[in-house]
């Protein structure tokens, strides 16, 4: 099995948000980037994959070169090679259109990617990818097993879950449930040493067609301050919920 | 010309958030001199969608379609699309629209713009303001192709009655054997609980509630709100309760319109997740918790002291007013 695990690079979950150039980029400054944690459960499901089934795993990311630490960090974590498409990544679409000549360019018979990047949460690349291909496709994945050409997933729904059967080629939306929160990995001295000399080879662009573009970025209105309510005074919180928020 | 929605239906009955996409897509519309047509899945009753504003139903009817598989889904939206000649698609962010949202894009060749929480920006060029950033922030993105795709975010718009005349049309899709290569084997869903996703109110806690044999009040709380019951991501790593209680950035995402947190201090990946939520009541015995700088309401106190006084208060507020 040739699994290809798509990564995005984005700003630590703990970062504060601002922007730059009158609102229209996102300001690096000081940001820690990581892998997008949705990404990170299915590159460990992927090496899981690789370490008991016996399988290829290439990472790729659309992005530039500062998105190669990130994709170092994902071969230090048990990825066999790296792949970086030299762009600067504004649409989904566009994202998708290079991540799919990649897979066939690479025969790839399982992709995951995250369901959505924690940056733009534009939820859309895994499934552009799946359409583009004609692969079939799994979203908001839980779980999956795979045997032979045969697969077996487990997707969240609104109130529960669901178990699917399917088959390769096939583009896995995933999140956290693809493996648990203990077994995401934290890279070793081996692994780090070992990562260095792993192949990462820089692409060039196919495409250049947007869909979409980015006008401009707003930070929320600041919010007024809290009404404190004495412990003792609850008629007073069930008061301003029913005749001033109107919510019960 | 019309723009297009999928009105989203279970067991035949349409989802509050048919409603509100019909709502949503009639004053787009109004702006952009058209109208609305909704394309319904083993849907009864179609004609409710006029209330809202849907002036042409297209009807599917058809056994295939009786679990939800997003690849047949999406073909038959497309071909909605096509007959119609949309030029804007309008979905709703349920888990099964989210699933189908991308590939109606790729089919229609559009662009697709997710989370939107407001009516567009601009109409010409087309533009529309979103979350980005897990709600930390707004992003304004311009559609550029012919064909546009956008989803509403959970809770954003509401309903508006706009009531119009309502053809109703039976339409009858190809659906390509491709279209099935994936299965559904086996389906789990809580019952008689009120989902995360559907719930008006939340009820959340963390780890102030000291233990999960403590959530016997978290539970009734709920119960008499009529409301769901989430978690942080800590007491949900220990174990206290399952991963889908847990809210947060890498959790579910929460937009109710009332959140009530006790015993969570308000970690930033934590708000991201439940910032949408209109009102935000927090619970807490520290005065320093970051949650109350993000709180409409807060209560400085012992979780173990305030949700019973709240439970009873409750009862005696329903029972007076039902």
């Amino acid at each position: 099995m040739k699994i290809l695990v798509c990564i995005s690079h984005v700003p630590d979950t703990t970062s504060k948000i601002n922007f730059t150039n009158g609102d229209t980029e996102f300001d690096t400054n000081g940001v820690q980037f990581v892998i997008n944690p949705n990404d990170e459960f299915g590159l460990t499901r992927a090496i899981w994959f690789k370490e008991q089934q016996g399988a290829s795993v290439t990472v790729v990311n659309v992005g530039g070169a500062d998105a190669e630490a990130t994709l170092r960090k994902a071969l230090a974590i048990g990825a066999d090679e790296a792949i970086r498409i030299n762009a600067n990544p504004t649409d989904g679409m566009f994202v998708a259109t290079e991540l799919a000549a990649v897979v066939k360019a690479g025969n790839y018979d399982l992709v995951i990617a995250g369901k959505e990047s924690l940056d733009y949460n534009g939820g859309m690349v895994p499934g552009m990818l799946a359409g583009l291909l004609g692969f079939n496709f799994v979203n908001s994945c839980i779980g999956l097993d795979v045997n032979g050409t045969e697969a077996k997933a487990v997707r969240e729904i609104d109130g529960g879950k669901e178990t699917v059967s399917t088959s390769l080629p096939l583009v896995i939306g995933g999140q956290k449930g693809l493996v648990e929160e203990k077994d995401l990995r934290i890279p070793n001295m081996r692994g780090i040493m070992m990562a260095r000399t792993k192949a990462l080879d820089v692409k060039e662009l196919t495409t250049t067609e947007t869909a979409s573009k980015a006008v401009k970025f707003e930070k929320p209105a600041p919010k007024s301050a809290v009404k404190l309510i004495s412990a003792d005074n609850i008629d007073e919180l069930i008061d301003l919920l029913h005749n001033e928020a109107k919510v019960i | 010309m019309s723009i297009l929605i999928y009105a989203e239906s279970a067991e035949g009955k349409f989802k509050k958030v048919a409603f509100e996409l019909a709502s949503y897509a009639k004053k787009v519309a109004d702006a952009m001199g058209t109208s609305v047509t909704a394309v319904t899945i083993n849907a009864n009753n179609t004609s409710e969608l006029g209330k809202y504003g849907v002036s042409k139903v297209l009807q599917v009817s058809n056994e295939q379609l009786a679990t939800f598989n997003a690849k047949a889904f999406a073909s038959v939206i497309q071909q909605a699309a096509e007959k119609e000649g949309t030029s804007l698609v309008v979905l709703s962010s349920t888990t099964d629209s989210l699933y189908l949202a991308p590939l109606v894009a790729v089919s229609l060749k559009a662009g697709y713009a997710s989370n939107v929480v407001a009516l567009p920006v601009s109409t010409s060029p087309f533009q529309v303001k979103r979350t980005a950033f897990s709600n930390k922030a707004f992003n304004v993105t311009e559609l550029t192709t012919a064909v546009k795709v956008i989803g509403l975010a959970k809770n954003s718009y509401g309903l508006n009655e706009d009531a119009v005349a309502t053809s109703e049309e039976a339409f009858a899709p190809a659906l390509d054997s491709s279209a099935f290569g994936v299965k559904v084997e086996n389906v789990e869903k809580v019952t008689g609980k009120v989902t995360i996703a559907d719930a008006e109110i939340v009820v959340s806690a963390g780890r102030g509630m000291k233990g999960p044999e403590n959530w016997g009040m978290i539970e009734e709380l709920a119960s008499v709100l009529g409301a769901a019951t989430a978690c942080s991501k800590p007491v949900s790593d220990i174990g206290w309760r399952p991963h889908s209680e847990h809210v947060g950035q890498t959790g579910k995402p929460v937009a109710s319109n009332l959140y009530i947190a006790v015993g969570i201090s308000g970690a930033i990946q934590h708000i991201a997740g439940i910032n949408s939520s209109k009102v935000k009541v927090v619970i807490n015995t520290d005065p320093e918790a970051p949650f109350f700088k993000v709180a409409d309401y807060g209560i400085v106190g012992d979780a173990f002291d305030v949700v019973p006084k709240l439970i009873e208060k409750l009862k005696a507020f329903k029972a007076a007013n039902a």
